[in-house]
Formats: C-alpha cells, sequence, structure tokens
C-alpha cells in the first residue's frame, strides 16, 4: 500500500469516526443514568449502561407531553408543507405564466432571512387569534420554514416527469385532474415522501420559534431548552439522545434523494 | 383555454398567502416593533440594545464564531467531496455516515459535545488516562472562555459540516466528467486541476452552500446555550433573554433586524464576490 493510499484511508477512517463516536458517547450517556455520568475516570465501554435509566427519563413530568407535541408539530409541519408546496412546486414546473419570476423571487428570500426569529411578533398575534402555545401555532411557523424548500424540490421533481405522459392520459379522455392523479402523482410519490420527511426533520430540530411560542405545550426541543440550566446532565444527555434518534433514521430514510434534492433546490 | 391559464395561479395562491401571513407579514411586524417604543417611533429599542452590557459581547462573539466556523466547514467539506469522488467501494455507507449530523439539531449537538467536554466527560478522562491531567477540569466555564470557544466550535463543525458536504456533493456531480479526463490528458496534477476545474466549476454550489450556512451560523444559539449557558452571549441568545426573561419584545426585536440585515449584507457579499458569469457555468 503506498503512502498516499494510507494517508487517504485514515482520513476517512477518522472522519467516519469523528461522526460516529460522539454520537455513540452520547448513548453510553443516555443509557448509563446518575451513576455512569458522574463515574470519574470514564471508560469508553458502556458499564453502566441499561434501558431503566431511559425508563426514568420518559417518565419525568412533562417529558412525554413534550415529545408527543414534537411528533404532532412535525407531522402537521410535513402535511402543510406538501400539501402548499407540491401544488406551487408543479405550477412551476409546467407552466410559463406571468410572476413567476417574482414568485421564485420570495421562495429564495425567505433562506436570507433567519425565519425562525420572526416568531418574535408572531407571539402577540397567536394571542390574539389563540394560537399561542398550541401544536398548530408552532406547526404552522415550522411549515413558513419548510414550505421554501417543498416548493423548490417538488418543482424539481415534477420537471422530471415527462409531459408527455400526462398529455397520453388527457388523450385517453382523463381531465388534467385525473391525469394527475393517476400518472404524475404515482411517479413523485416518493420524492414528494422524502420532500415531506426533511419537513419533518426541519421541524422536529427547531428550537428558537418552539421555545417562544409555547409555555405548557412544550415540543421536545423547546422543553429541554427551558429546563437545561436546572437539568442534571444524565437527564440532558437523554433527552439529546430521543432527539437525534428520529432524525437520524429519517436522513437513512431519504439519503437516496438527498443530493438530487439539494443539487437542484440551492441553484 | 381561460382555465389552464388561471390554473398555476390558483395552484400558488395557497403558498403565496401563508407566506404573506407568516413571513412578510411578521417581518414588517418585526420592523414595526423594534422601531417603536412607548407608542411612539424612535430608536429606543436600538439605544436599550447597544446599551445593554452583554451586546458588545455577543456581536463579537457571534462574528467570532461565523468567522472561524465557516471557512473550516467549507474546508473540511471539499476535503470530503474529493475523497468521495476518488471512492469506489462504499461510497453509499461513508456518505450516510458522515451525512448524519444533517438530521441533529443544533440543540442536541450541543448536548452530545457536553457529554464529551463536562468535568466528568470523556476528554478530561482521556486526557486523565495520558496523564496530562490529574482531576476533572471545567472546560466549558466562563473562567476559561477559549476552551469554552474551541467547544462551540468542534460542536458546530461537526454538526454542520454535513449540509454543506451535501450541497458540493450535488455540485460535484453536474461538472462534467469529459473535463478531469482532457486535463488528465495534459498531464495537470492533482491539485491544478483541483484549482483550474473543480473550484471554477464549483462555484456556484460554494455560494449557495456559503449563503445558507453563513445565514445559519448568525443565528447559532442553542448549541451555545447547550455547552454554555449565558456565559458565551451570542445575538440570538440576546433576543431570546430579551424576549423570555426580560418580557421586551422591542428590544428582541431590535435584535432581529441586526441579525437580519447582517443576513442580507452576508447574503449579498457573497453573491457579489462569487458572481458567476451564466456562460461560464457548467
Amino acid at each position: 500500500m503506498s503512502t498516499k493510499r494510507f494517508l487517504y484511508l485514515t482520513g476517512v477512517v477518522t472522519l467516519i469516526a469523528w461522526i460516529v463516536v460522539p454520537i455513540y458517547l452520547i448513548a453510553i450517556g443516555a443509557f448509563s443514568g446518575r451513576a455512569g455520568v458522574f463515574r470519574w475516570p470514564k471508560s469508553l465501554w458502556p458499564a453502566d449502561a441499561s434501558l431503566q435509566a431511559m425508563q426514568v427519563f420518559m417518565q419525568i413530568e412533562g417529558v412525554w407531553n413534550a415529545a408527543l407535541n414534537s411528533v404532532i408539530v412535525a407531522a402537521l409541519c410535513m402535511l402543510f408543507s406538501v400539501l402548499l408546496g407540491a401544488p406551487a412546486g408543479y405550477a412551476l414546473a409546467r407552466f410559463s405564466f406571468k410572476g413567476q419570476t417574482a414568485y421564485r423571487l420570495l421562495i429564495v428570500l425567505t433562506r436570507a432571512f433567519p425565519l425562525a426569529i420572526l416568531a418574535l411578533p408572531l407571539t402577540v398575534n397567536f394571542i390574539r387569534i389563540g394560537l399561542y402555545d398550541t401544536t398548530l401555532g408552532v406547526a404552522l411557523v415550522h411549515t413558513a420554514l419548510a414550505l421554501p424548500f417543498a416548493a423548490l424540490v417538488s418543482s424539481s421533481l415534477f420537471m422530471g416527469i415527462p409531459r408527455e405522459l400526462e398529455e397520453a392520459a388527457w388523450v385517453f379522455g382523463c381531465s388534467r385532474f385525473q391525469a394527475f392523479v393517476k400518472v404524475v402523482l404515482p411517479l413523485a410519490l416518493p420524492g414528494l415522501a422524502a420532500t415531506a420527511i426533511f419537513a419533518f426533520v426541519i421541524s422536529w430540530n427547531e428550537v428558537f420559534a418552539a421555545a417562544v411560542l409555547t409555555v405548557r405545550e412544550r415540543t421536545l426541543t423547546a422543553y429541554l431548552l427551558t429546563v437545561l440550566s436546572e437539568s442534571p446532565l444524565h437527564f440532558r444527555f437523554a433527552g439529546g439522545f430521543i432527539l437525534i434518534v428520529p432524525s437520524v433514521l429519517f436522513i437513512f430514510a431519504v439519503r437516496k434523494y438527498l443530493f438530487a434534492m439539494w443539487g437542484i433546490a440551492n441553484r | 383555454m381561460t382555465n389552464s391559464r388561471l390554473l398555476p395561479y390558483l395552484l400558488i395562491a395557497p403558498s403565496v398567502v401563508f407566506l404573506i401571513l407568516l413571513f412578510i407579514f411578521p417581518l414588517v411586524q418585526t420592523i414595526g416593533l423594534a422601531f417603536t417604543d412607548q407608542g411612539g417611533a424612535s430608536l429606543g429599542n436600538f439605544r436599550k440594545m447597544v446599551g445593554d452590557i452583554n451586546f458588545g459581547v455577543s456581536l463579537r462573539n457571534t462574528f467570532l464564531l461565523v468567522a472561524v466556523v465557516i471557512p473550516l466547514q467549507i474546508g473540511l467539506a471539499l476535503g470530503m467531496a474529493v475523497m468521495l469522488q476518488k471512492m469506489e467501494k462504499g461510497r453509499d455507507l461513508v456518505l450516510w455516515i458522515w451525512t448524519i449530523p444533517l438530521g441533529v439539531s443544533d440543540l442536541a449537538a450541543g448536548l452530545v459535545w457536553l457529554s464529551i467536554l463536562q468535568d466528568r466527560g470523556y476528554l478530561n478522562s482521556t486526557l486523565f488516562a495520558l496523564g496530562v491531567i490529574d482531576s476533572p477540569t471545567n472546560w466549558l466555564s466562563y473562567e476559561n472562555p477559549t476552551a469554552l470557544f474551541v467547544g462551540i466550535v468542534l460542536a458546530e463543525i461537526w454538526r454542520a459540516t454535513a449540509i454543506v458536504l451535501v450541497i458540493l456533493v450535488a455540485g460535484f456531480q453536474l461538472i462534467p466528467k469529459e473535463y478531469f479526463e482532457a486535463a488528465e490528458v495534459f498531464g495537470a496534477t492533482g491539485w491544478t486541476r483541483f484549482r483550474k476545474i473543480t473550484l471554477p466549476l464549483l462555484k456556484p454550489s460554494l455560494q449557495s452552500a456559503l449563503i445558507l450556512r453563513t445565514v445559519l451560523a448568525f443565528e447559532v444559539f442553542a448549541v451555545v446555550y447547550a455547552l454554555g449557558g449565558r456565559n458565551f452571549p451570542v445575538l440570538v441568545g440576546e433576543a431570546y433573554t430579551w424576549m423570555r426573561d426580560n418580557q421586551n419584545d422591542g428590544v428582541a426585536a431590535a435584535y432581529a433586524i441586526l441579525i437580519m440585515v447582517i443576513s442580507l449584507a452576508a447574503t449579498l457579499v457573497y453573491i457579489r464576490l462569487l458572481r458567476t458569469k451564466p456562460e461560464a457555468q457548467a
């Protein structure tokens, strides 16, 4: 093996370890409970690990509710961003219409703004219309984060489906809507699912807006943030670990689409 | 066919209405909030913001983080992308592992690094095993600002390099293989090829990666909070504190405006610096 090849492989392995080892370490922290966290010096072997530590964490008042809220908010965000974004993406892909450039600009513009911070004035409005401290309210703000992404990605998805397929369906007597449902949708479905999952992850991970817009109906991130300073370390690690698991699985599920999505979405 | 002329507008209408309500409208309101004090138009909130003891520190800290983190991330991601390009076996697996942090929130990343950097954490245990220290040392405290800063930088690089990598890998896929082959025929070395082909053709992707990452980096908050609490003030953290603890949404909005102006300025700078002529694009 040449030195160059050796250096190359070392680099790849080091970078893999750089990503994986920290996750392994917080997993040990999460499953080791009080005793494990205070052990000194620590071993890399999970000697104290047991499922009990995690059970204790889930039974803490507020944790379960917060986790449930996170799932609800993320699911709503997923639903809204696909329902609002996919039609817009279809319009961008299939029609040329006046105002298209302006619309694209609006979408791209959202990216230059720290959107989550715009949740600040929304507290006042949300209190007025009864959306403050509700999962729906947080989901709406998260949709504003995920929607531009969903619109751009679905437009590239629809562009990848030949127009001729749809036109053939019209010739055979399908209406525009029928042709969409029967021909385009099945082809676009895996990509749309990937888009939806990405929206889920965006929402699941968002901290600032969720923390500002809720008091009792906290999402998991908002809950962890607010109790952070007064909670013991093993509690924080358990929370961090639970935050990581679903998103990592989801990213695994959509890995095939990741590059196609970003390749076009960042143009 | 009037129907099909109207259709695109009907399709984009819901998202336009939504973005007006949840993007444009709060944007205008934030501006309004920031420039109103005690019922009248004033710069009072900004004066209060600038006069606060944490303002200068948080501004400096945020800029310092962006200035250190972003170049390291771009460099690291470029290196990873080049490595992936050479890879024959196991590329998909490596790529997946390297993009895992894409799904990790900033709060979780902060907590991950807290488990490593806390007094009785893995870093200190390793240092102890190596004989560097003989008792738990607190790295993440107020008295040790450099160590705290390094910890936050590590957590940020760990978490947010993946998004840069994804954008760059997607960009790499758009560069025609023939270019590299041609360069090789003419005897260009690896480094020359990287400088003369990869970098110029990757410019649009680099630009998007830089814009996206910089805007997000100026929003840095939860990582910092998880690792150092309020020992390392940053702009968004201050906005959060003014909102939550001081119940003053005027000053919080002033911070929001400041962050927005900085983000927009950074975006414009990147667009300017990395301008690509349309005909030069791959």
